[in-house]
């Protein structure tokens, strides 16, 4: 079952420079909240900053909350928080030199499970849900490199949810790929969002406007406006919003 | 008539300029070409004299002109080997510790310091080889290596301080940084979308470097170790002040030895007959040819993981 | 997943931290050792005396002022030998040569810079040794230009290949030629960066010895010429000491404080000044 999500004042820096400033945004439990925004505005910092990523970056601070079903992922223990908070990135990252497998199962095995029959069924269940079992069912232990940029997109969902994540954080996770890929990928959060929190950055408004149930809009780093996705684009209320989702901006 | 000739004597100049250049381009071509020539033609009496024995032969006897170079092989090899070991160990540690801790504020000095090793000249690492590694050696490291694991023939016998032990580990001081530095490249090379890959599974920093990093880097790595390797074989001061300089073959790591670079340098201005200066020679032209073969490889593969980046990029 | 499991994982992840550093502490005591038996043995025998006697016989203060000056007389030379031509094969194979001759001669670098440089002595020793007669000043400064030339040309090459393009070609667009264009505008922009390369290749021949052996080979006196043996600061720190005598072994430590003190300073100066370049 998916957690709520909540940020809190969130600002983050890279060095001197503010990138996010004084955030609020709650995502609801098994919903879909879509992040929209020019390149640049701060939607990758943002939800970087929800699984303790934005951290790893050399000189890259921040400040502010964020809860997950009331408690603070800022005070519980990093590997935790990312373990329970999946994240797919804009390209796809499958570790090279593993077979398709062992990426799915990487997760797993971090965990702990090692029985080859555990590990089989839920490897066999992720790639179900990425859609990904028909095609490569019979050659698992191939390269992940041996997949075309859509399959390892797909890959890399299944290897996020092979370890049963609350949340799924997709940072413009088609933007790379083929416009059938992408409809794949639209389908698979249709499909699975009742059991999770998805957050999906994407520069794709229509993309938004199919698959999303809230959408916020970001711009220099600041919340311009949130709610309902299709009150976002149908009846804006800010002047920028409306300029943003009708094409008139930037 | 003036601007004519102002362009033709442009292009006079131009095409001086960059023939100039060819030539000292074609000095490298005739450099390398030289080596190999002199190398080769001056150790074809010994080439001849002892054919292929000379490699397998153990006995160096310079009075009854009996000349072997299996000790002087062996002697380089396995100081190399050593050396190589243990700088891989500590600097692969360290370039993990440079590239993925990169939050940690005395990086940046431990980098440079590191980097200070190289600047140490050969000579100087000799002389503290000589006077402070040896007698460490012989005091405390050799008596305890013996007692704790002097079951191994690798460690028996009386430790004298100078000898093949003594060789490895000045090797590595020295080929740490090139070590460290190498590996540092490649490490910083790992696309930072893997590391977050890992990280994301909620993997924890460990797991990070061995899920992520390793395997990627796993090659340049060999690179690095190759090239390293290289440059232990023919690094020739230090290793000549402190291996002890005895053409024997022994299992024990605490007896003298000899390398091939030693022998060239303590031998050749004394070398009174003409068999012996080409059997020296010879020692040479071995000793480049490794050398080479090491050199090549490292580039092959360090080269490689460039390509592989450019494509994958 | 468990709570024991983690506090594993994160025991290990400690663990493997701790190793790291404790790793990264054993690569820098050589250093420290070396550094501080180099100053504290060094400093004993230092005096103005050192700077300008010669070698001495054992039990008479002697100094290595030849040795110093036979040093900077062979680097010199080396460097008159090594950069004009490293530096300006560099330009051939950056800015002229095509693809292929541009390979071969990279590749010939870096089989050069394999050389062993006891192998670039025998070379020189097996060339211009024999056909002088005579170790010299002149064989010895080959033998550690032979050392440089690689390096430089592939620094060169390096340096002058990260100019931007756009910049050559704005050069070509006024009508310059290849050789204007060269000098006037692509070697100033890559020149702090070449500095930089030359300053730190020559502290690195600084401390050369073995192929000065039987090159240069060594004086215990003033140098007489070009065309006869040498003193080298190096050269005279290996002979002290492998000698028997512990005045003698005092010396080298004297020498070797000199040498890194040179080196170091080269190296800082080389590495100050291409961050000042930079910024
Ligand atoms: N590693 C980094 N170091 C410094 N600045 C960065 C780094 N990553 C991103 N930025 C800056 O942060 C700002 C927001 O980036 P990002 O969150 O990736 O934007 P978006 O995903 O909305 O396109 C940009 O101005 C970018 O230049
Ligand atoms: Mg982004």
């Amino acid at each position: 079952m998916g957690k709520t999500v909540v940020a809190e004042h969130l600002s983050a820096f890279f060095g001197e420079h503010q990138i996010l400033h004084d955030v609020s945004l709650e995502m609801q439990a098994n919903q879909v909240t879509a992040i929209i925004g020019p390149s640049g505005c701060g939607k990758s910092t943002f939800i970087r900053c929800m699984n303790r990523l934005h951290e790893t970056v050399a000189r890259a601070t921040m400040t502010g909350r964020v809860l997950l079903d009331d408690e603070n992922v800022y005070e519980a223990n990093s590997v935790w928080v990312r373990r329970t908070i999946g994240m797919v990135f804009q390209k796809p990252n499958p570790f090279p030199a593993m077979s398709i497998f062992d990426n799915v199962a990487a997760g797993l095995r971090l965990n702990g499970i090692r029985k080859k029959s555990v590990l089989a069924e839920q490897v066999e269940r992720s790639l179900h849900m990425s859609a990904l079992w028909d095609e490569v069912k019979d050659r698992l232990s191939a390269p992940s490199a041996s997949l075309s940029g859509g399959q390892q997109q797909r890959l890399c969902i299944a290897r996020a949810l092979a370890i049963e994540p609350a949340v799924l954080l997709m940072d413009e996770p088609a933007s790379a790929l083929d416009p059938i890929s992408t409809l794949r990928i639209e389908e698979l959060i249709e499909e699975i969002k009742c059991q999770y929190t998805i957050v999906i950055v994407t520069h794709n408004l229509q993309q938004a406007a199919r698959v999303a149930d809230t959408t916020a809009f970001f711009l220099s780093g600041e919340i311009i406006e949130y709610g309902r996705t299709t009150d976002m684009f149908t009846t804006p209320s800010d002047k920028r919003t409306e300029d943003y989702v009708t094409g008139r901006f930037g | 008539m003036k601007s004519i000739w102002s362009a033709w004597s442009k292009n006079q100049l131009d095409r001086l300029f960059s023939s100039i250049l060819l030539t000292f381009c074609l000095v490298i071509i005739l450099i390398v070409g030289t080596i190999v020539y002199e190398l080769v033609s001056r150790s074809a009496l010994a080439i001849l004299h002892f054919g292929f024995h000379f490699l397998t032969g153990q006995v160096w006897d310079p009075v009854h002109q009996v000349f072997g170079a299996l000790p002087f092989i062996y002697g380089t090899v396995v100081s190399s080997v050593i050396g190589v070991i243990l700088a891989s160990i500590v600097g692969i540690a360290t370039a993990i510790l440079l590239t993925q801790y990169g939050s940690w504020r005395w990086l940046d000095l431990i980098s440079i310091l590191v980097e200070l090793l190289a600047a140490i000249p050969s000579v100087v690492y000799g002389l503290w080889g000589i006077f402070i590694l040896a007698p460490w050696l012989r005091q405390s490291v050799e008596p305890i290596l013996n007692r704790g694991l002097g079951f191994l023939p690798l460690f028996q016998g009386q430790g004298y301080g100078v000898g093949m032990l003594a060789a490895g580990i000045i090797l590595a001081v020295m080929i740490l940084p090139t070590i460290t530095a190498v590996v540092r490249d490649v490490m910083q090379a790992v696309p930072n979308e893997l590391k977050d890959g890992a990280l994301a599974l909620g993997a924890t920093k460990q797991e990070m470097v061995s899920l992520a990093i390793l395997p990627q880097a796993k090659r340049g790595i060999l690179g690095a170790i190759m090239l390293a390797l290289g440059r232990a074989l023919g690094e020739t001061m230090a290793v000549t002040m402190v291996i002890g300089n005895r053409p024997q073959i022994a299992a024990s790591l605490f007896a003298p030895g000899y390398s091939m670079a030693s022998v060239i340098a303590n031998e050749f201005t004394e070398a009174t007959s003409k068999l012996y200066e080409s059997s020296l020679y010879e020692i040479g032209l071995v000793l480049f040819l490794l050398t080479v073969v090491f050199y090549s490889l490292a580039r092959l593969l360090v080269w490689r993981i460039r390509l592989q980046m450019r494509v994958n990029a | 997943m468990s709570h024991r499991l983690l506090l594993w994982r994160r025991l290990k992840n400690q663990v493997f931290f701790t190793l790291l550093v404790f790793m990264s502490l054993i690569a820098l005591f050589p250093l420290f050792n070396i550094l501080w038996y180099v100053i504290s043995r060094g400093l004993p025998e230092l005096s103005i005396r050192f700077f300008t006697r010669l070698p001495g016989p054992v039990g008479m203060v002697g100094g290595m002022a030849n040795a110093i000056v036979g040093t900077l007389i062979v680097v010199s030379l080396a460097c008159l030998i090594a950069i004009p031509i490293g530096v300006g094969a560099g330009i051939y194979m950056a800015e002229y040569a095509d693809d292929r001759f541009a390979a071969v001669c990279r590749f010939l670098a870096d089989v050069l810079s394999g050389v062993p440089s006891i192998v670039a002595g025998l070379m020189v020793y097996a060339t211009v040794v024999i056909w002088m007669h005579s170790y010299s000043a002149f064989a010895g400064a080959l033998s550690l230009a032979l050392l440089m030339l690689p390096t430089l040309m592939r620094t060169t090459e390096q340096m002058l290949l990260m100019v931007d393009t756009s910049l050559r070609e704005g050069a070509f667009a006024l009508g310059a030629t290849r050789f204007q264009t060269t000098v006037q505008v692509v070697l100033p922009t890559a020149a702090s960066g070449l500095i930089t390369a030359v300053m730190l290749s020559i502290g690195r021949v600084m401390g050369e010895t073995a192929p000065l052996l039987f090159t240069a080979f060594g004086n215990s006196f003033w140098q007489d010429g070009l065309n006869a043996p040498i003193a080298a600061l190096p050269l005279q720190i290996f002979v002290y000491a492998t000698s028997p005598y512990p005045q003698w072994q005092a010396q080298a430590w004297t020498g070797a404080l000199t040498l890194l003190a040179i080196i170091l300073v080269i190296n800082i100066a080389a590495r100050a000044f291409g961050r000042g370049k930079l910024r």
